[in-house]
């Protein structure tokens, strides 16, 4: 975090502000954190505190069917991440840096998969595979969210490249570096913290999505939002309680060990290059 | 080929390692984002049939000419017609768009305090408070939608909490309603439409305020004629980023909301999955984007110049 603060505490906030700030956040993480605390409920009833107990978790390691699918949600989210991330960084390179014919249509490729409905991005994929007649499975599910997913790695790359100061790409390639090695030499270490944010936001939306997954799979390949999905509908469970704390712990290291990591790199990389504001966690702001 | 680069990128055009990088993600959009869209267009004005595919014509590039001419006499706009004339599909999407439209304003309620308090803060809180406001949205969207049947439900703790404090004496149905589904909405778009809001807020100069009230401009004025003005396009981006996706959205009105009066994505979903009528579910779709064509250009726009315009 920053020193240079305007020397104001939160305490000289106003009494609406300081209301709106609880108030939001309360909205955003009391239904977490009252999902978090029923996980650990002893009662099967969602009415009756039945004092702490871990045996929803017990239960879950004997559940053959919902391990596979988090086994293969993981392997889908990490195949599918590594490719978007890839496709999307040089997405976000020709974006900002070239200049040709055909650049405007690609940008809007590039932004209308953010905001289109899922239904219409799955139901199309699916068409797609069945036309050229290609086995559903692991195999499309990847191929689905690669595309939604690296668009969103693209918007996240592209404003850490546009953002910082272009002179030591141009002094390197004054000096005689060839363009690819001056990418892999200057650009990459510097926009490392985006490609790192942009690789897990990836991750934890192909981990995430039901819908897409649900048009593209095929027979065997259940992910766990699926899974879960198929068990929702038929009420609260409190396995799907555990299951779903689980989900969230994973993330939350995730995204605070990403955090760390982007702050050390930030710290002694890129310290001299940095522009005003920290890079953009969010694609869409 | 639209994607050949003509022009040259500063003194050197773009050499063949440089052709290969657009080549690859533009490709794979092509193949896996348009061409689908392309395929949707193509099926949505063929006819059921019980055939795998389930659907004909299917276009017989061995027959050649023929084959072609066959398909092209064998497309009808039949599937839109059934679509017209039902009011199951009209009632629909005007729900969709009402749901929509009606989520959007009270996002803008309830983000406007939050993301305009996020701006006052402390700056050194600034990026702690950007992180507690995405945090959520990294935690499956399944579940958070899920975390909300625990408490709608009839012994929900809504309910609990309703009856303790005596504001009802009998447990009312949460689960199952479009109050359900509104309160799923704000919840699970609440991160698009603070964020946008934040950064515009953020960027706010404070003295045009401070020259305001030096000229004896009352706050809640200055508030209408300069902040509000100025946020216009974060809360433009934050609009459409929650507007487009709400109106086709499925998991939350299947989960939370009633079974009386489906949301668009809900019927594109029965349609495919349920009723397997492929034809009507890409009719569907494909009137569901042509509604949504404008706003999504709006938003490129605005997409595009916040970027551009951050150089």
């Amino acid at each position: 975090m920053r020193r240079t603060s305007r020397g104001t505490s939160l305490g000289r906030m106003s009494f609406t502000n300081l209301t709106a700030l609880a108030l939001g956040l309360a909205f955003l993480y009391a239904p977490i954190a009252i999902l978090v605390v029923y996980s650990f409920n002893a009662s099967r009833l969602v009415t009756v505190w039945g004092g702490w107990s871990t045996r929803w978790y017990a239960a879950l390691i004997e559940d053959r069917a919902m391990i596979d699918a988090a086994l293969a949600s993981l392997g889908i989210a990490l195949a599918s991440a590594t490719l978007a991330t890839v496709l999307g960084t040089m997405a976000a390179v020709v974006l900002t840096r070239f200049r040709f014919r055909g650049r405007l249509p690609f940008a809007a490729m590039i932004y209308a998969p953010l905001v289109m409905p899922e239904v219409i991005t799955g139901l199309s994929l699916l068409l797609l595979f069945v036309a050229i007649d290609l086995d559903r499975g692991f195999f499309t599910i990847i191929i689905a969210h690669t595309t939604l997913t690296m668009c969103f790695v693209t918007v996240i790359v592209q404003s850490r490249l546009s953002g910082f100061d272009r002179s030591l790409e141009e002094a390197a390639m004054d000096l005689g570096c060839p363009p690819g090695r001056t990418f892999f030499a200057i650009t990459l270490p510097l926009i490392m913290p985006a490609v790192i944010a942009a690789f897990l936001l990836a991750f934890s939306l192909s981990l995430d999505d039901l819908v897409i997954a649900s048009f593209t799979t095929g027979p065997g390949a259940t992910t766990l939002p699926i899974r879960i999905y198929s068990e929702v509908r038929l009420g609260v469970k409190p396995e799907i309680n555990a299951v779903c704390t689980i989900f969230i712990a994973v993330i939350a290291v995730a995204v605070i060990a990403a955090s760390l990591v982007g702050k050390h790199r930030e710290g002694t990389a890129a310290r001299p290059l940095r522009q005003a504001g920290a890079p953009n966690p969010m694609p869409h702001s | 080929m639209t994607e050949t680069p003509a022009a040259a990128h500063r003194k050197r055009s773009l050499s063949l390692g440089a052709r290969l990088v657009v080549a690859a993600p533009y490709l794979w959009l092509i193949a896996f984002f348009l061409v689908p869209f392309g395929i949707v267009l193509k099926i949505s004005l063929s006819e059921t049939a019980i055939a795998q595919p389930p659907y004909m014509p299917v276009l017989d590039l061995a027959a050649g000419w023929q084959g072609l001419e066959d398909f092209l006499a064998g497309l009808s706009f039949a599937n839109y017609a059934t679509l017209a004339g039902d009011d199951l599909y009209v009632f629909s999407y005007l729900k969709s768009l009402k749901v929509a439209a009606l989520s959007t304003a009270i996002l803008v309620l309830c983000g406007f305090p939050l993301a305009y308090a996020m701006a006052r803060a402390p700056l050194r809180a600034h990026a702690l408070l950007v992180t507690l406001i995405v945090l959520p949205f990294w935690t499956s969207f399944l579940i958070r939608v899920y975390a909300w049947i625990n408490i709608l439900q009839r012994d929900g703790l809504l309910n609990q909490a309703l009856l303790w404090l005596g504001i009802v004496d009998q447990p009312t149905t949460w689960l199952a309603t479009d109050t359900a589904v509104y309160i799923g909405l704000v919840y699970s778009y609440l991160p698009f439409m603070v964020l946008p809001l934040y950064a515009s807020l953020e960027k706010l100069d404070h003295t045009l305020l401070e020259a305001a009230a030096d000229l004896g401009c009352p706050r809640w004025k200055a508030f209408f004629v300069i902040t509000v003005p100025l946020a216009l396009p974060g809360l433009g981006a934050g609009a459409l980023l929650c507007f487009i996706p709400i109106v086709g959205e499925f998991v939350i009105p299947d989960l939370l909301g009633g079974s009386d009066a489906a949301m668009i994505g809900q019927t594109l979903w029965t349609e495919f999955f349920a009723n397997k009528d492929w034809p009507v579910a890409s009719a569907v779709a494909v009137v569901l984007v042509v509604l949504l064509v404008a706003p999504i250009a709006v938003y490129q726009h605005l997409q595009a110049r916040e970027i551009e315009g951050r150089r």
